[in-house]
């Protein structure tokens, strides 16, 4: 933070940082996340002067996306050249600008990394007989770690670089930090399910025999490279909404 | 049930419907934290963490990347928390547990279907507001701001206790009347839901990280750990 930089109130960063929760309760087709831009950044608006403060909140309420938690990054340096009184339609430019960098970047670390990696360690934990209350905590616990860091985070930085924030992207969490978590999430992928398949099959009520559990593994197998080579034609869930289906009409037919 | 019984459900159903976009994104719309504290709710937790696991596993392939349709698991796991914790009813049987866990897995992505679709209106909507909000916004009003996020925000809350209410009303007569016709033993049942659940998480795995230099290593030793415990237990 250089020197003449206004200084941010902690209860407007805790406001912004508030809102930045709620920063999609308005997406919509017309300004995806705009509004949410302008609801989030609007306590650090308030302290420009009146006329000020009406150009830029309709500024930061037009047409903008990005990935959700790392709106924090854009609405912290979009807030500080604001408050340094950075030209209009340069702010323009650069909030066009940050749309890309910020949806894939966050894409990739948070919607393919982090979310399945935590995903798939609570399996392991379920797969390892822990309790609900075990199973909930680890995921929750350790998912909101990360996800609530990565938006303060995002915010202080935002607020600090303005709009020289494109370095903070370039960091090594963001560089190498997808490919980490990647190789993370296929190891504990390879521990989850089959841990979680036997906790379902084997240790149930009236559990089923290890036989059982060999030939499902083995039609898991084969299913997921069957449906792994139909890829992009179908999505998994509809086929597993159509199976079952049909295996609720075969179990009340079998009954008749 | 009745619709006295339903109400903590369809609350449950509107908040966590809520967390899946709007508000505030921490996950507990993920099945395995949805599916366990409505079946709690119900006092099964012990049910609704295995139904979370199995949908988990599919959950796994559809992630929420920005303007993308996917499906709503959030109320969706409530709605088959719901039935897993409502039809045990007065007798607990394996053949009326795994049965209800093959229902309650089906319900869910019925309405997690139906959900994606509510999603794209309510984004519909939210865009309709907007427009007409266009000449306000332009004048920078906060008042305008503000009252387009907390319309969107009453909207998905809405939204989330309508379709579990709805689901649950038309899913829960269904799944007690199919229950006592089930001629599938229920260590089967439990095993082919499971199994199917896992041959989606196998394929989503193969999506989400085959790009990923050396995953496929990474998943066969993560495999070999996972034998590994399985044998052990």
């Amino acid at each position: 933070m250089t020197e003449t930089q206004q200084p941010i109130p902690k209860r407007t960063w805790l406001a912004m940082f508030g809102r930045l929760l709620a920063v999609q309760g308005s997406w919509n087709y017309e300004l995806l996340m705009g509004n949410g831009i302008a609801f989030a950044a609007e306590p650090g608006l308030r302290l420009l002067p009146e006329p000020e403060y009406r150009e830029a909140l309709a500024r930061e309420g037009r047409y903008f996306n990005c990935h959700p938690y790392l709106a924090s990054v854009a609405v912290g340096s979009l807030v500080r050249a604001e408050l340094d009184h950075v030209p209009g339609a340069k702010i323009e430019r650069f909030r066009t600008a940050l749309c890309g960098p910020l949806g894939s970047v966050g894409d990739r670390l948070i919607w393919a990394g982090w979310l399945p990696v935590c995903s798939l360690l609570a399996l392991v934990v379920f797969g390892a007989g822990a309790p609900a209350w075990v199973v909930v905590t680890v995921f929750l616990g350790m998912y909101n770690a990360g996800h609530l860091t990565l938006r303060a985070w995002g915010l202080s930085t935002g607020l600090s670089s303005g709009m020289h924030v494109a370095k903070a992207l370039a960091g090594p969490v963001f560089r190498r930090g997808p490919d980490v978590i990647a190789r993370a999430g296929a190891l504990l992928a390879g521990v989850a399910i089959p841990a979680a398949l036997a906790r379902v099959v084997r240790h149930g009520p009236a559990p089923g025999s290890a036989l059982l559990y060999v030939v499902v593994v083995a039609g898991v197998l084969v299913g997921g490279v069957l449906l792994v080579r139909m890829h992009g034609r179908v999505d998994g869930w509809r086929i597993a909404l159509v199976v079952l289906a049909a295996f609720v009409l075969y179990a009340v037919l079998r009954h008749g | 049930m009745n619709w006295f019984n339903l109400v903590p459900f369809i609350l449950l159903g509107a908040i966590i419907g809520l967390d899946v976009v709007s508000f505030p994104q921490a996950m507990i719309s993920r099945p395995i934290v949805a599916a366990t504290a409505s079946a709690a709710l119900g006092g099964h937790a012990g049910l609704g963490l295995a139904l979370g696991a199995t949908l988990e596993l599919i959950a796994l392939e559809m992630l929420p990347f920005g303007a993308s349709r996917y499906p709503e698991w959030g109320s969706a796991a409530v709605v088959g928390g719901a039935i897993i914790a409502g039809t045990p009813g007065q007798t607990i049987t394996p053949t009326v547990t795994s049965s209800a866990l093959v229902l309650a897995v089906l319900a869910a992505l019925a309405t997690a279907w139906i959900g994606g679709w509510t999603m794209v209106v309510l984004r519909r909507l939210n865009a309709i507001w907007a427009r007409k909000a266009t000449p306000r916004l332009d004048q920078g009003s906060a008042k305008t701001v503000d009252g387009l996020q907390i319309g969107g925000l009453c909207g998905d809350l809405l939204r989330g206790a309508l379709l579990t209410g709805v689901a649950l009303a038309i899913l829960n007569p269904i799944v007690d009347a199919v229950i006592h016709l089930w001629g599938v033993p229920p260590a089967q049942s439990r095993a082919f839901v499971v199994g199917v659940s896992a041959t989606v998480a196998v394929a989503a795995t193969w999506k989400v990280f085959h790009a990923t230099k050396g995953a496929a290593w990474f998943f066969l030793a993560g495999l070999a750990g996972g034998v590994a415990l399985v044998w052990a237990q």
